[in-house]
């Protein structure tokens, strides 16, 4: 119950520090997206109060529009990809026969692969190939929660099928259908509640996945390109300046860290609440 | 064996699905071999690259190119590295020892230590918070940010070790693996440490360790010579998992420490455009983690027969 609550509140917290950032921005009065060459690198002062980035730019202002782009990314990817794979678990299960049996053979595929080179390899994907414009910040976050979706819904339709066919398998459910209640009602009434508790634990790990995942691939130049801030891409511009400015590597990494633990937080508060 | 039997061909299956899938999105990718011809010599007519397509087969339709490249593949040509100028054989042999060895050492040391945590977590309950606090915190700890991190302590304020690359004349190879091998140590850590608290403080409640206790063993021998053996199975089966996962999972390691591995190969692969080379690391890479994951299985069955010969 208190894990539940840490993390819910921490992760309210960096929501509203995101939607904060041209508020602070404004208060500010400085632009994160201007380069300033003159500042390179300051250590914290009282107008950059964690200091500026390798093109003078300050540096908590740019973690604020990165926790825009990454809990984005993240909040989205995990929650299309846990309402596909409960969905395609649902159907699995319910359905039975080859759909079951093609869509579980896939799901076990997925998770059997390497999942970051996986990544890697789709992230690459030109995107003008497939007729989209290049080098705009939405493509960019577009393109990397499909892949993540892609990749994502493999884990959570396991999950929902299991809990599926066990609920299926109720008294209550054979009852309600004595009762003579169509199908797609049982499925809303009876077997969606009833498979929530784990499904939202897997959510809220799938959300921690996405953010972790999104960070490695903007670190790694695949993800969210500069001059749009990430947590990600700014740790890839940080690790270059380890000499001139090691304290910029720190807060990044801190975010990417206290987001993913507030996910697992909430994962942990939400199973024992469910009584796992 | 009948285990490794049936898991043969659903590997095969994988493996063919997973290499159509990758040709396809490189497909997608920028530039191709006759476009990099182009770059690296700006003399070339656009009809010497129409030329050098149709030599080299490039203005084929993907399928067709694709089935060209399997059939070489199923005869043991595995073709050239653009980006190292040498067989990709010759490249993919010493990138995946060098993982290996970095993936190794790491699970070895994070197995040790996680399960010296997960016993002390299950003998001491007041320890065994500490233990869940320190597993949440290594496990949302972003590994390229550890790694980071590292190298800003010991190699650039501290001066004790190196920050990445390889050892040359004279410098020992374990002084590059450290911080590595902690890197990656640190977030498995958890995990073991995790699993093992559990599994350790369930045996340690079963009627055999009372009955153990009542012939007069001490807490330590019941813990080590009963507990552990016991909750050993499914550690073990995670460890072969892991380690599998991990070949893959090194990429990001690898990048931060410029170790030249299987991660990081497939990575320079990927964004220098030598498309052969990423798909064999990709294959590469899988099979190394199916195998894994298959010798995980056959672990687990070997050491608890009541599984049967699945």
């Amino acid at each position: 119950m208190t894990r539940l609550r840490i993390g819910l509140v921490l992760l309210a917290l960096l929501a509203l520090a995101a939607l904060a950032a041209p508020l602070a921005q404004h208060w500010m009065g400085l632009d994160p997206f201007q380069p300033d060459l003159f500042t390179r690198y300051e250590p914290p002062s009282a107008t950059h109060p964690l200091g500026a980035d390798e093109l003078g730019r300050d540096i908590l202002l740019r973690l604020l529009y990165g926790a825009r782009v990454s809990l984005a990314v993240g909040l989205a990817a995990a929650l299309a990809a846990s309402a596909l794979g409960t969905a395609l678990g649902m159907w699995a299960a319910w359905r039975g026969g080859w759909v079951d049996a093609v869509l579980m053979r896939l799901a076990d595929g997925l998770l059997a692969l390497p999942a970051l080179p996986l990544l890697v390899l789709l992230a690459a994907v030109d995107p003008a190939k497939l007729g989209l414009p290049r080098g705009e910040a939405w493509t960019d976050m577009l393109r990397i929660t499909v892949i993540l979706v892609v990749f994502g819904w493999a884990g959570v339709a396991r999950l929902a099928r299991a809990a599926t066919l066990s609920v299926l398998a109720t008294d209550y459910v054979r009852a309600a259908r004595a009762l003579g209640v169509t199908e797609l009602w049982l499925l809303r009434r009876h077997v969606l509640p009833g498979i929530a508790a784990p499904v939202a634990v897997a959510t809220s790990l799938a959300v921690a996945g996405a953010i972790l995942a999104e960070s490695v691939l903007s670190f790694l130049g695949l993800g969210i390109q500069p001059p749009a801030p990430s947590w990600g891409n700014m740790l890839a511009n940080a690790q270059e300046a380890v000499f001139a400015a090691p304290m910029a590597a720190v807060w990044p990494g801190l975010a990417i860290l206290l987001a993913v633990a507030a996910c697992g937080l909430v994962a942990d508060g939400i199973a024992r609440r469910s009584g796992d | 064996m009948r285990l490794a039997l049936a898991r043969l061909p659903q590997i095969v299956m994988t493996l063919a699905l997973l290499s159509l899938a990758a040709w396809l999105a490189i497909g997608l990718m920028p530039g191709d071999p006759a476009s990099l011809a182009l770059m690296s010599d700006p003399r070339l007519t656009p009809e010497d690259v129409a030329r050098l397509r149709a030599l080299h087969g490039l203005d084929q339709p993907l399928m067709q190119r694709y089935l060209a490249w399997a059939l070489g593949l199923a005869r043991g040509e595995f073709g050239y590295s653009r980006l190292f100028a040498q067989p990709a054989t010759a490249v993919l042999w010493p990138a995946l020892r060098s993982t290996l060895v970095l993936v190794g050492l790491a699970v070895g040391l994070a197995a040790v230590a996680g399960v010296a945590l997960g016993a002390l977590a299950a003998a001491r309950p007041r320890a065994g918070r500490l233990v869940d606090a320190l597993a949440l915190l290594a496990q949302a700890t972003p590994s390229f940010w550890l790694g980071i991190l590292l190298i800003i302590l010991f190699a650039v304020q501290l001066g004790w070790l190196p920050a990445g690359g390889l050892p040359g004349e004279g410098q020992s190879a374990l002084s590059f693996l450290l911080l590595p091998v902690a890197t990656i140590a640190f977030g498995q850590m958890a995990a073991y440490a995790r699993h093992s608290a559990a599994a350790l403080s369930e045996a340690l409640r079963q009627p055999w360790a009372r009955s153990a206790r009542a012939r007069g063993a001490s807490e330590r021998q019941v813990m080590f010579r009963h507990a552990l053996p016991n909750a050993g199975v499914p550690l073990l089966t995670l460890l072969a998992l892991d380690a599998g996962s991990l070949v893959s999972g090194a990429l990001v390691t690898e990048t931060v420490f410029a170790r030249p591995g299987m991660g990081k190969l497939l990575f320079d692969a990927v964004m220098g455009n030598d498309y052969n080379l990423a798909l064999l690391a990709l294959l590469l890479v899988a099979l190394v983690t199916m195998l894994a994951t298959l010798a995980a299985d056959m672990a687990q069955h070997w050491l608890d027969p009541r599984l049967g010969d699945g």
